[in-house]
């Protein structure tokens, strides 16, 4: 079978460790990326020629708002295959997920008010893609609500489960909220088919700054997904084991 | 696939698809809602997929650019009209567009030029005529320094006010 490979990852202890493994490559690479991408993005990059300085809020705000449907994708996908192959190993990375995509979406959010003020004239207005990115936030508020809500971790898992599934539906919708409807945000900049609708100097600071962001956030997940594996499996030998040798090497 | 596992992803896949198709249908159907602004040329229409026609004295926002050399402000207020036409891509202008008058008194966002793409909210008088409370400015997706705008020739001159312009806001 194809997802053999797979097999071995079902094992908490493999993935514990294989998730160890990954996260100081994924936080070197964000320190790296995020210093050069930030630096070049407010010091170095061209001002716009209408908004001035005000525009170099897009280097946060636009790599947040894509994270924060990837995140969703991902947490969904990690769902399905919990609802369907039972994996307890996704149910525990759905869970460490979710509350790092809530903070993106709020950062989007957040950082698009503040942009939306002097550029707009307000803070917030009801149009079709602010509100699927708010509602966007709640979905993510729901899911971390349903994991806390039951005792039984597989129980709780199964119902957040069904809610992020049935959430993928505003993936899609926010997306193309902005050529479906009359909106004021304005269109896709950077996240579409061709050339991005932004000049190379000031492009390639956000692909720097957007890897950056997306590899902070695989160090994010894997951090918690670690923390998750240890809390679901506290009682196991293996866990008992690395808890006594951390205590030896730490013990003062 | 085991029969338990092809059972389990067959109802997670059709409460999905289920779902996916009422989405679909609410917001096709609360389409005309969703859609923030009329367009100048509904006004005289009505919207482009029901044929809804707004009526004087509703309120409503109306989107649309600013008609080049169609800005009037009042010397000592921040009283100002324009016109306003359909968005389109590439931006050009023509005499025959249907054009709708937005009369404002406040404040004009930093983004407010001509040829610039804006959205207000007001009411409508006489037809054609928009009587905004709000003026908000609507960005378009491209971004570019100052040298490059300069040589393709984008305007960019803020809205400036004189003194008793902004003396009489109280």
């Amino acid at each position: 079978m194809m997802w053999k490979w797979l097999h071995p990852y079902a094992n908490p202890k493999t993935s514990y460790h294989f998730a160890g493994k990954i996260l100081p490559w994924c936080t070197r690479l964000a320190v790296i990326f995020l210093t050069i991408g930030v630096t070049w993005a407010l010091l170095f990059a061209p001002a716009d020629y209408q908004q001035g300085d005000t525009f170099r809020i897009f280097y946060l705000h636009v790599p947040a708002a894509m994270l924060s449907m990837g995140i969703y994708l991902g947490m969904a996908i990690a769902a399905l295959s919990s609802l369907v192959w039972q994996l307890k190993l996704a149910d525990a990375s759905a869970a460490a997920m979710a509350p790092i995509g809530a903070a993106f979406t709020f950062i989007a959010l957040v950082t698009g008010a503040a942009w939306g003020k002097p550029m707009w004239g307000t803070w917030w207005i009801w149009d079709a893609r602010l509100t699927s990115e708010l509602i966007l936030l709640f979905l993510y508020l729901g899911v971390i609500a349903l994991h806390n809500a039951f005792e039984d971790k597989s129980l709780a898992g199964k119902a957040a489960g069904i809610l992020a599934l049935v959430g993928v539906i505003n993936l899609p919708i926010i997306k193309y909220s902005v050529e479906w409807w009359n909106t004021l945000h304005q269109g896709a900049t950077v996240s579409k088919l061709g050339q991005p609708s932004m000049s190379a100097d000031m492009f390639w600071p956000f692909l720097v700054c957007f890897i950056g962001f997306a590899c902070f956030v695989t160090a994010l997940i894997c951090l918690r997904f670690r923390t998750e594996v240890l809390n679901r499996n506290s009682m196991r030998p293996w866990v008992r084991e690395l808890v006594a040798n951390e205590g030896k090497t730490h013990a003062v | 696939m085991n029969p338990r596992r092809k059972k389990r992803l067959t109802i997670v896949a059709s409460i999905i698809i289920g779902l996916g198709v009422v989405a679909g249908l609410v917001l096709y159907a609360l389409s005309q809602n969703i859609d923030l602004f009329y367009k100048p040329s509904e006004i005289y229409n009505g919207k482009e997929d029901s044929g809804l026609k707004a009526i004087d004295g509703q309120r409503l926002r109306i989107g649309g650019l600013v008609v080049p050399g169609s800005v009037h402000r009042d010397s000592d207020s921040l009283k100002v009209s324009f016109k306003l036409t359909d968005m389109r891509m590439p931006i050009s202008f023509s005499d025959t567009d249907p054009t709708v008058t937005v009369s404002y008194d406040g404040i004009l966002p930093d983004l407010f030029r001509e040829g610039q793409g804006i959205v207000a909210n007001g009411i409508l008088v006489n037809g054609n005529m928009i009587e905004a409370s709000e003026v908000l400015a609507k960005h378009d997706e491209n971004y570019m320094p100052k040298e490059l705008a300069d040589d393709v020739g984008e305007k960019h001159v803020k809205p400036s006010y004189s003194q008793a312009q902004l003396e009489s806001t109280n």
